[in-house]
């Protein structure tokens, strides 16, 4: 179980972002971080990771716990080794690396080189075409092949708990149904923890258990999916639906997703 | 005017090729740290200088044996890499690439002043043990001392490639230079590999140092084969050691070329711009150079 109680994050020294995040990840479930646009996600996952340093942003006050184990204030490859990784947001695949050379660097933390070949295999198994790919550069690669590819490079770290950013951003609806498929099938058949940060509400709570909505650095609403979905708030400002069932915010969502693909 | 003659092309192309793998094991230094920091090293030939400085030093000073001068130098300039990259470049990760530029250009006149300090500056010798009589390489014949910098250049570009290309270590330092911040969400300790790059390139100015420095002499001049640096890497490409050897040979041959064909017109000194032209010809065609990478763009 992953454990954040009282999380403050600051960049700068002044700027503050987090003011006070709790949540947990349960073991084996998918848990679901929601809320608009620079409400304090990413940051998030970052504090859990340890990657705050290189942005001059600092853990001010709160503890991150994995099964009872301290992660704040530990370096970025600690984490790792911990048993947490972070997938960023934008599918970011070393780019003049070939598919495998990516594996291989995602497996840095492990020394033993059967069970890097191994998780290879594994990542292969569960991303065919990577395997077709496995000599190309990445760079190269469509947009959800290198989804899959920076998903498959965090799990050869041998993760107990993944945090993925926004996997679906930018990406055919069909392609995000499979990607979201394999995010289930590793819970389901590796007991993987997820922690998925979503700006796309409704397939969030399509395959989480549970979720959290953020706004202004703040969790403003929680509990199970299921209720989630049901809440008239979440349908009115994340799903896009009024009472009637029509799209209310159509425009400004479409607007914003234009956005983050220019940015992307 | 020299007639032409393939007796005298087939001297000048082959000391070309010779001195060209020379430049090319210097020029492998400067691309070691662009890959992995992306910082531009201007003291490279002043490594050069000091890793030769020791070597002499070692055997003129201390009655060393030429393989224990040369392993000193080696380990001297590892230590050397690793003291630097602490002190002087570690607290500049991060800041704008001029601040690091101006550092190394900072750093190649303490080099060069430190030097004379230490080791006076009269020119000291290199004696490798094999001997002043040319050995013939087909028709043409070739002093040992530029044979054997040829092969030493040959078998460690051969060594770190192989490494970049297929080592895990390699591999990691290749996803470092692509993504820092990507690099540490996999666990990889950045600063450890960029530490190890200055290593690296310590090793290869102290290899450069000892087989430069048995041809030329050792004193300041020596730090000016460093200058030859700059047309090739920007020939082969900044990132690329194929391109560093590339660069190398091509910057070789020209320049002598030049000086055979040439000087006798201008009355000499061609062999010292010519690169320097093609390198500017170069910046205008092709400036990620031969096998410089592209940045990947895609809509
Ligand atoms: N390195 C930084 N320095 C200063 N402020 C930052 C930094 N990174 C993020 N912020 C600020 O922190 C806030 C939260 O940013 P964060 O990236 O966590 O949002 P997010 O919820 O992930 O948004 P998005 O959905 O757009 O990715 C924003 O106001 C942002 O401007
Ligand atoms: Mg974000």
């Amino acid at each position: 179980m992953l454990a954040l109680n009282n999380i403050e994050v600051v960049y700068d020294g002044v700027i503050l972002v987090l003011k006070g995040v709790s949540l947990v990840a349960e073991e084996g479930r998918i848990t679901t971080l929601l809320g608009a646009n620079g409400a304090g996600k990413t940051t998030t996952l970052k504090a859990i990771s340890g990657l705050l340093h290189s942005e001059r942003g600092q853990v001010t006050k709160g503890i991150v716990e994995l099964d009872g184990e301290r992660l704040d204030r530990l370096p970025a490859p600690d984490v790792v080794r911990h048993g947490v990784t972070q997938v960023f947001e934008g599918r970011r695949v070393f780019e003049n690396l070939t598919v495998e050379e990516n594996l291989v660097a995602g497996a840095h933390t492990r020394s033993d080189f059967a069970s890097v070949r191994d998780g290879i295999e594994r990542v292969y198994d569960a991303f065919p075409v990577l395997r077709e790919r496995r000599h190309n550069q990445s760079g190269y690669l469509s947009g959800g092949e290198q989804q899959m590819l920076v998903i498959g490079r965090a799990l050869m770290s041998d993760p107990k708990v993944i945090l993925l950013d926004e996997p679906s951003l930018g990406l055919a609806p069909l392609l995000v149904e499979e990607i979201f498929g394999i995010i289930r099938r590793l819970r389901d058949e590796r007991n993987l923890t997820v922690l998925l940060v979503e700006q796309n509400a409704a397939l969030a709570l399509d395959i989480a258990d549970h979720g959290y909505v953020m706004e202004n650095g703040r969790i403003v609403l929680e509990g199970p999916a299921e209720t989630l979905r049901q809440n008239s708030d979440i349908k009115e400002f994340y799903l896009g639906l009024n009472e009637v069932g029509t799209r209310k915010s159509y425009r400004d969502v479409k607007h914003y997703k234009r956005r983050k693909r220019w940015l992307s | 005017m020299p007639e032409f003659e393939w007796q005298f092309t087939l001297v000048l192309l082959t000391n070309g090729v010779m001195i060209g793998l020379m430049y090319a094991l210097i020029a492998l230094g400067f691309v070691l740290i662009y890959k992995a920091t992306d910082a531009i090293n201007f003291a490279q030939g002043e490594f050069v200088m000091f890793a030769g400085f020791i070597a002499a030093g070692a055997a003129d000073l201390a009655g060393a044996p030429f393989w224990l001068s040369a392993l000193l130098s080696i380990s001297g300039m590892v230590l050397l890499g690793f003291g630097l990259e602490r002190v002087v470049l570690r607290p500049l990760i991060g800041r704008p690439v001029i601040a690091v530029v101006m550092a190394t250009i900072g750093l190649a006149a303490v080099l060069r002043g430190s030097a004379t300090l230490a080791f006076g500056g009269g020119t000291r010798a290199i004696v490798m043990p094999v001997g002043d009589e040319p050995i013939a390489l087909g028709a043409v014949m070739l002093p040992p001392v530029q044979l054997v910098g040829a092969a030493v250049s040959i078998a460690f570009l051969a060594a770190f490639s192989w490494f970049f290309l297929k080592s895990r270590i390699g591999i990691a330092m290749r996803a470092v230079a692509d993504s820092q911040q990507v690099a540490m969400a996999m666990g990889i300790d950045v600063r450890r590999y960029f530490a190890l790059a200055w290593a690296m390139a310590g090793v290869v100015s102290a290899l450069g140092g000892v087989v430069w420095g048995a041809m030329l002499g050792v004193d300041n001049q020596l730090a000016l084969v460093g200058l030859k640096v700059f047309p090739v890497v920007i020939l082969g490409g900044l990132d690329s050691i194929i391109g560093a050897v590339v660069g190398g040979l091509i910057v070789g041959i020209v320049e002598n070329l030049a000086a055979g064909y040439l000087d006798p017109y201008v009355g000499g000194g061609t062999k010292d711009f010519a690169p320097y032209i093609l390198m500017i010809a170069a910046l205008m065609v092709r400036p990620e150079g031969i096998f410089g990478r592209r940045r990947i763009e895609r809509v």
